[in-house]
């Protein structure tokens, strides 16, 4: 799989880490009962389909992103701003 | 009696080029371009080994990678390499070869005893028996099954050879070199697109090798010196793409054995390339199935494919009759090549109506053709020596060999790597591939297009397409030569033998698969393609079904009155062919299996007989040899040099954090669980950071250089998990926050100073600078320049005694140590290692890897109270759960052992006096340590409740040594609990 | 017929091959209502479903499978059973279920292949035999079996690892536990099945789920591509798919599916005799009784539902197999493939009730669904029968990450890609 680094470009999936679903709202610092909070560290959408996931060029230019993809395909849809 | 002849003249050998390889300890003579199968029937070796289960006598069926029979052991010692195929094997000076699975050899083999006991081996046998009679019977049964199953036997010595990977990129990969393919990448090249032409043959060509066309060879030779004279265009031999994988991803592999490549010269037995290609074009060709009749797996029936690859490549046919039995028109092609090396052919046509082209033809070479008719049984034990005909033409015809006919399976597994089903095509009467990605192209005898103009004209079509698709545009097609014709396919599927005999007929011969294991499958339900596949074994041999899968699916779908299409196919996974897996991995091997990560001071311990242990990929230095010789007796006068007077200890695999930004305080103050915004510059805190989930993430102490840099430090195991955390956090959750962090992990080195007698061995190595308690007090930090060279000092201690850590850039630090230890000599100053540093620390109960394993709390570490009560930082919310927050969770203890002469164990398991020592205690012990100070073992350990039994005696259990000992819970601060030596 | 499987049956079929076999399960139509649904006929839903019946008497059951029964993990795996769990709420689960796969082929009639010839967990550190020793005391002191070898116990059990100089890490000494093994996968789940159906559960094969029919919080059935199924109670045993499946009862799980890959040599005469797993990088390997050297290592890491792994991760594995294990260079690859896996952030899996009243719950289950297998059914099977969860699973809750108990086996924090 070729993950498109917002900052290098194309490269190979051994380079990044993944970071999870990223459309899970993180509680802004100092907010967020408990609740709230275990829903975003513990229940995943999990799609089959479309998924928008942190991906981290960790052995590269160490830059977070999130990116587009179809869990069911692997299809990249790119880059999320 | 002679069934195969080496022909007088023809084939692709070099006459000129005699070669001997061995074969069992015996010469087998052939010519150079000679593979060890066409040596072999050149050499009429028809029988050449045992199948199995039944140990039936079997010889070459294929002339290529689908070759299921002719496994060989190839190689001697350590290079021995089992269940290697003789197709695709050289010829070469120097290769030795012997047989395998039969004992004592082939042609009497005493396990041949097996095919009297055939009628209870049916398909999934052993699933019915061997269960008595006992529950653990299977134990006594497994040996001899294991013995008896296993093909070819592997050497446990270590493989001597070298194996190396490359990266690559191109416009566009062409699989495949038949008349499709190399039409495909001439196209393509032409364009200017950057071409790779994979062939996994010894040469380029594909079907046109097993032709004797004149135009036809010159059209393939053109094409290849084109090919070969264009800059942006590589063709490799020997050569398998094995897989295809997300994002375009092709892996080929390159075999260059027949070489026999030394590793001491660097030389590579296969090269693993992985290819990036922008697009694909397949041109996979296809495999001729075998046609399922009586003791079709007899030395001497061949696919009628390779009787015509092997008399017009290799110059190796029948003697003097052959048989070819068929039910389509591709079978002429090698009764005319036959007939024209004077070999008497005979044709049964399972068709009844036979063009009138073909009978003419065929007539005119005296071809005798039975339409209607097949084979119902094979006459010959070692070897072929009749077959009998059913039909309208009842007849026995003696003969030297078979050939099967049954029909083209597109080689559709690159195309389906991806996820795309091939579909059945009733017309190809086969699968196709049933779809491509917008970058795939296919061409050739895989998309069922068996006509060699038409094969030509797609694949040029394909090339173009791929070129285009590339970004290329302009190009010229490759055309066809001019008398190419399109030969004519008219399959007329049979599958279920031709009745009216009884021996076995086979349908996967590798794995012994019978058309009546088909049945039985049938009969038990084991109906689905993937249950035929797994109860019969079907297609799991090293052929992996190449010849056999499609046959044994439409023989299902015929016993379950289904189409072939709604019965589907098995998947089709990579690697196409057996990948050895020394080439997977390279030379990723060994020592270099894993990076291996030094500290700066490395060459250093080095010098001065350090021993070193494995932390992670670090080599650290583990002791020295001033204090001993083993780990046991020096760690002691190391922790004792601590303790008495001063050691230098290399600490530069901390994890190194430079983090500055005007909103650096408030950004650690958020990670830390404890306050960091009022730190003040020239100050250094110790701090615990959670996960969101409120579990302890790391520890450690970050200093305040100056207001917005700190300079972060992590345990070793956590650095990069830290590091990628903080990002994170940085870049996708508080954007607000102005910070930056880098990782000065490998850029800088650190030093522990260590002992009552530290400030006076820095005030020896650094005499401008005012170390005093005032100037530098406890948890102070301070950069100076030394030399020119700024370093970094802070005052902290993970000893437990006055300790100083030095930072400095990595490239001074041996100079910086060196200088240390020579100016500070007169304190008696000397270096301790890993064991000595995680000993001290035990005793001064720092917590430490073993402690922060990702289960506990802060509570359970007893660091609960330097949360802020009012400050938010990350995992507040959930360390505030309900067990989290439990009274008896399990919590940090110290131990003291309190019977001398017995040892403490790390992995013990803790129980309250007065339980029974059983289930899963109370607590266990995570870190043991002999403590000089005590002179007694003592440990860390974690213990329900915790320190509330302080000073209750408990017991550690180790089963594993039958030991108990009796310990007493005690703070885990085991020395100086007021930090008096801290602030001395 | 002979339905009764044994040496004699086989000599019978042998003297007269006319005679047919029996079908080893039935393939009933579907009924329009049953007491019991189990969504998924896998290993832990066919066992599940045999459990239903033998030990609670309840057979009016269907197990529902989309495709052909046991298409999914339990034909996927690397075929290992042990039960060297250390934490409190696995331990005697795990030996449960090894207990139950030491009775296994008698209790089917089908020979499950059960090879207890151990499992060799190798140490590259001091620190790493100390947590080794951990685990295996707490085996120990629940009267399952462990031995700690020292190198030179290994090195007689295991002389082809690379003891040489040129190793990256050492092989200092292991945690054996002699009773772990393999069993042949298929079997597994094909056993099963006979013994259900001979009981007279039913097994619907290519019958898809497409919905739960849910009404005030208590499912009464569900919907499929054959038809509505009414149900008095369903299971869900859908590993790999669970969220997909929940998520039509409404549910979300703390589960993303990852793929884990398998892969298995050509097969040579016997040489590796026992389970062996390595300390350095997550690696494990065993023998097949074919000969085919079979195994695997970390999840690719990254949610996906496609069966098909990463190159890199092939390669991280094959680096594993020829550093442990020089021989294996020469050998060579047949196969590979993957499997989708539920990961839970903890690493432990859920055998529990749900919010929706009479829907259960059995999935999550990482790297350990096919040892599970027989436990799980067990369990499940109590779970559903009696409306409360088997005492051997009161800690595979859905509630415990939101309770702060967190079954983390191996102490690698909360991340599903990483557990």
């Amino acid at each position: 799989m070729m993950i498109p680094c917002p900052h290098c470009g194309d490269r190979d999936v051994s380079e990044f880490r993944y970071g999870g679903d990223a459309t899970k709202q993180r509680p802004k610092h100092g907010t967020g009962d408990l609740r709230t909070w275990h829903d975003h560290v513990f229940v995943f959408e999990n799609p089959k389909g479309p998924h928008t996931e942190y991906w981290q060029h960790v052995l590269g230019c160490r830059r977070w992103f999130k990116l587009a993809r179809n869990t069911a395909t692997n299809e990249i849809g790119g880059v999320v701003s | 009696m002679t069934s195969f002849r080496r022909l007088p003249q023809g084939g692709r050998i070099d006459r000129a080029r005699p070669i001997s390889a061995r074969l069992g300890g015996k010469p087998l003579p052939g010519f150079a371009g000679d593979t060890l199968a066409s040596a072999l029937l050149a050499n009429d070796r028809l029988l050449i080994g045992r199948s199995f289960k039944y140990h039936r006598p079997r010889g070459i069926v294929a002339a290529g990678i689908e070759e299921p029979n002719a496994l060989f052991t190839l190689g001697e010692g350590a290079a021995t390499e089992p269940n290697v195929a003789a197709t695709m094997v050289d010829l070469v000076d120097g290769l030795v070869a012997r047989a395998q699975n039969a004992w004592p050899s082939p042609d009497f083999d005493l396990m041949a005893v097996n095919s009297l006991l055939a009628p209870l081996f049916q398909s999934g046998f052993y699933y019915k028996t061997f269960m008595g009679p006992s529950k653990g019977s299977w134990m006594f049964y497994e040996p001899f099954i294991r013995k008896a199953a296993g093909l070819g036997r592997a050497t446990a010595l270590p493989d001597p050879d070298r194996y190396d990977m490359c990266y690559a990129f191109c416009d566009v990969l062409v699989v495949g070199s038949g008349p499709a393919g190399l039409a495909a990448a001439l196209t393509a090249a032409r364009s200017g697109a950057r071409v790779v032409l994979a062939e996994q043959d010894t040469d380029f060509g594909g079907s046109l090798l097993s032709c004797n066309d004149a135009e036809q060879e010159a059209w393939r030779l053109a094409c290849i010196n084109e090919l070969k004279s264009l800059p942006n265009a590589e063709a490799f031999t020997r050569t398998t793409v094995q897989g295809l994988y997300d994002g375009n991803l092709a892996v080929l592999v390159q075999n260059r054995s027949h070489l026999f490549p030394s590793a001491q010269k660097g030389e590579a037995r296969m090269l693993l390339t992985q290819l990036r290609a922008r697009t694909i074009v397949m041109a996979t060709g296809a495999i001729e199935r075998p046609l399922v009749f009586s003791n079709n797996d007899r030395p001497g029936v061949l696919l009628a494919s390779a009787l015509r690859t092997y008399v017009n490549r290799y110059a190796v046919a029948p003697d003097k009759r052959a048989v070819l039995v068929t039910n389509n028109d591709t079978a002429y092609q090698a009764a005319l090549d036959l007939a024209a090396a004077g070999v008497a052919v005979t044709v049964a046509d399972h068709r009844s109506n036979v063009s009138a082209d073909i009978l003419t033809r065929a007539g005119a070479q005296g071809i005798a053709i039975f339409p209607g008719s097949g084979i119902v049984d094979v006459e010959g034990a070692k070897t072929v020596k009749a077959v009998k005909l059913g039909g309208p033409h009842a007849v026995t015809v003696e003969c030297d060999a078979v050939g099967m006919a049954g029909g083209w399976s597109p080689v559709v597994h690159l195309s389906s790597h991806g996820g795309i089903k091939p579909k059945y095509d009733e017309a190809v009467a086969g699968f196709v591939p049933g779809g491509f990605p917008g970058s795939h192209f296919g061409a050739g005898a895989m998309m069922g297009t068996f006509g060699l103009s038409a094969a030509i004209a797609e694949g040029s079509n394909a090339g173009a397409s791929a070129a285009s698709h590339a970004g290329f545009g302009k190009t010229r097609p490759a055309y066809a030569p001019e008398h190419a014709t399109d030969r004519t396919y008219a399959i007329l599927p049979t599958w279920a033998p031709t009745q009216g005999a009884k021996g076995k007929a086979f349908v996967d011969f590798q794995s012994d698969v019978t058309i009546r294991d088909v049945k039985v499958a049938h009969q038990e339900g084991y109906r689905s393609v993937e249950h035929l596949k797994r109860y019969t074994t079907l297609g799991m041999g090293t052929d992996q079904g190449k010849t056999s899968n499609i046959n044994a699916l439409a023989l299902m779908a015929e016993y379950r009155g289904i189409t072939i299409p709604e019965a589907g196919t098995t998947t089709f996974r990579p690697p196409y062919a057996p990948l050895t897996m020394g080439a997977i991995a390279g030379r990723t091997r060994g020592s270099h299996f894993r990076p291996v990560r030094r500290s700066p001071l490395n060459d250093w311990h080095v010098k001065n007989g350090a021993t070193f242990i494995d932390a992670g990929l670090w080599k650290r230095a583990w002791f020295y040899a001033w204090a001993g010789a083993t780990p046991e007796t020096a760690y002691v006068k190391e922790m004792e040099l601590v303790r008495r007077g001063v050691g230098l200890a290399d600490v530069s695999t901390l994890g190194k954090i430079d983090i500055q930004g005007p909103d650096a305080a408030e950004f650690l103050n958020r990670v830390y669980v404890n306050g960091f915004a009022r730190l003040p510059v020239g100050k250094v805190r110790y701090g615990v950071m959670l996960y969101d989930d409120g579990i302890v993430l790391d520890d450690g102490a970050t200093a305040r250089i100056t207001e917005n840099q700190f300079y972060m430090t992590t345990t070793t195991a956590q650095a990069g998990e830290v590091m990628s955390w903080l990002e994170y956090l940085l870049q996708m959750q508080w954007p607000e926050l102005n910070v930056q962090v880098a990782s000065l992990t490998d850029e800088w080195a650190g030093m522990a100073v260590s002992g009552p007698r530290a400030r006076a061995a820095l005030e020896l190595a650094f005499p401008e600078a005012d170390l005093s308690d005032a100037a530098l007090p406890h948890m102070g930090c301070r950069d100076f320049v030394f030399g020119g060279v700024t370093v970094r000092l802070l005052r902290m201690s993970f000893s437990g005694e006055l300790a100083f850590e030095v930072h400095v850039a990595a490239d001074y630090a041996i100079s910086l140590w060196e200088h240390i230890l020579k100016a500070a000599a007169p304190t008696g100053i000397k270096p301790y290692g890993l064991e000595a540093l995680a000993s001290l620390r035990i005793e001064k109960g720092h917590v430490a890897g073993l402690e922060l394993d990702h289960r506990n709390t802060l509570d359970d570490l007893g660091l609960g109270k330097m949360a802020g009560k009012d400050k938010d930082y990350v995992g507040k919310a959930l360390r505030f759960r309900e067990d989290c927050q439990a009274p008896d969770r399990w919590s940090l203890v110290g131990l003291e052992l309190m019977e001398p002469d017995k040892k403490l164990r790390g992995g013990s398991i803790l129980f309250a006096a007065s339980d029974e020592i059983k289930g899963h205690g109370r607590g266990y012990i995570t870190s043991v340590t002999w403590s000089t100070e005590l002179n007694k073992f003592i440990a860390l350990g974690l213990y329900k409740g915790g320190l509330k039994h302080e000073g209750e005696e408990i017991i550690a259990a180790f089963p594993l040594k039958n030991e108990q000992a009796r310990l007493k819970i005690v703070s885990p601060h085991f020395i100086d609990r007021e930090g008096a030596r801290l602030h001395a | 017929m002979s339905k009764h499987y044994s040496a004699l049956a086989l000599a019978r079929h042998a003297l007269d091959p006319d005679m047919p076999w029996p079908k080893a399960w039935e393939s009933p139509e579907p009924k329009s209502s049953y007491d019991v649904v189990i969504v998924g006929g896998g290993g832990h839903g066919l066992a599940t479903a045999y459990y239903l019946a033998k030990n609670h008497g309840i057979t009016n059951v269907a197990v529902i499978e989309r495709s052909y029964i046991g298409s999914g993990n339990v034909g996927r795996n690397t075929t290992l059973i042990r039960s060297n769990y250390m934490i409190g709420g696995n331990t005697a689960f795990f030996e449960h279920s090894l207990k139950l796969w030491e009775g296994l082929s008698h209790e089917l009639n089908f020979n499950c292949m059960v090879s207890q010839r151990g499992q060799i967990v190798l140490a590259i550190s001091p620190v790493q035999m100390d947590v080794f020793a951990r685990r295996g005391n707490i085996m120990r002191l629940n009267g399952i079996d462990a031995e700690l070898l020292d190198a030179g116990e290994v090195r007689k059990l295991l002389p082809y690892l690379d003891w040489s100089k040129d190793a990256r890490w050492p092989i200092l000494g292991a945690i054996m536990q002699p009773r772990a093994g393999t069993v042949r996968h298929d079997a597994v789940a094909w056993g099963y099945a006979r013994a259900a159906s001979a009981l007279g559960v039913h097994i619907i094969e290519n019958c898809e789920v497409t919905g739960f029919l849910i009404n005030d919080g208590l499912v009464s059935g569900v919907e499929t591509s054959r038809g509505r199924i009414n149900a008095g109670k369903v299971g869900i045993a859908v590993a790999g798919h669970t969220s997909h499946v929940a998520k039509m009862a409404g549910l979300r799980l703390p589960v993303e599916s990852h793929i884990l890959q398998a892969f298995v040599t050509e097969p040579v005469k016997p040489i590796v005799d026992h389970v062996v797993s390595w300390g350095a990088e997550l690696f494990y390997l065993s023998q097949s009784d074919k000969g085919g050297l079979v195994f695997g290592g970390h999840i690719d890491g990254f949610n996906t539902y496609t069966q098909r792994g990463q190159f890199n991760r092939i390669q991280t594995v094959a680096e594993c197999a020829v550093s442990l294990m020089p021989f294996i260079s020469r050998l060579r690859l047949l196969r590979h493939w993957g499997g989708i896996q539920d990961m839970t952030p903890d690493g432990s899996p859920f055998i529990c009730k749900t919010d929706v009243r009479n829907l259960y719950l059995n999935g999550g289950w990482c790297y350990q669904g096919f040892k599970a297998t027989p436990a799980s059914g067990w369990t499940f099977s109590h779970t559903i029968a009696h409306d409360r969860e088997h005492d051997l699973v009161r800690d595979f809750s859905l509630d415990r990450f939101g309770k702060g108990r967190e079954l983390d086996e191996f102490g690698l924090g909360n991340w599903t890609y990483k557990q």
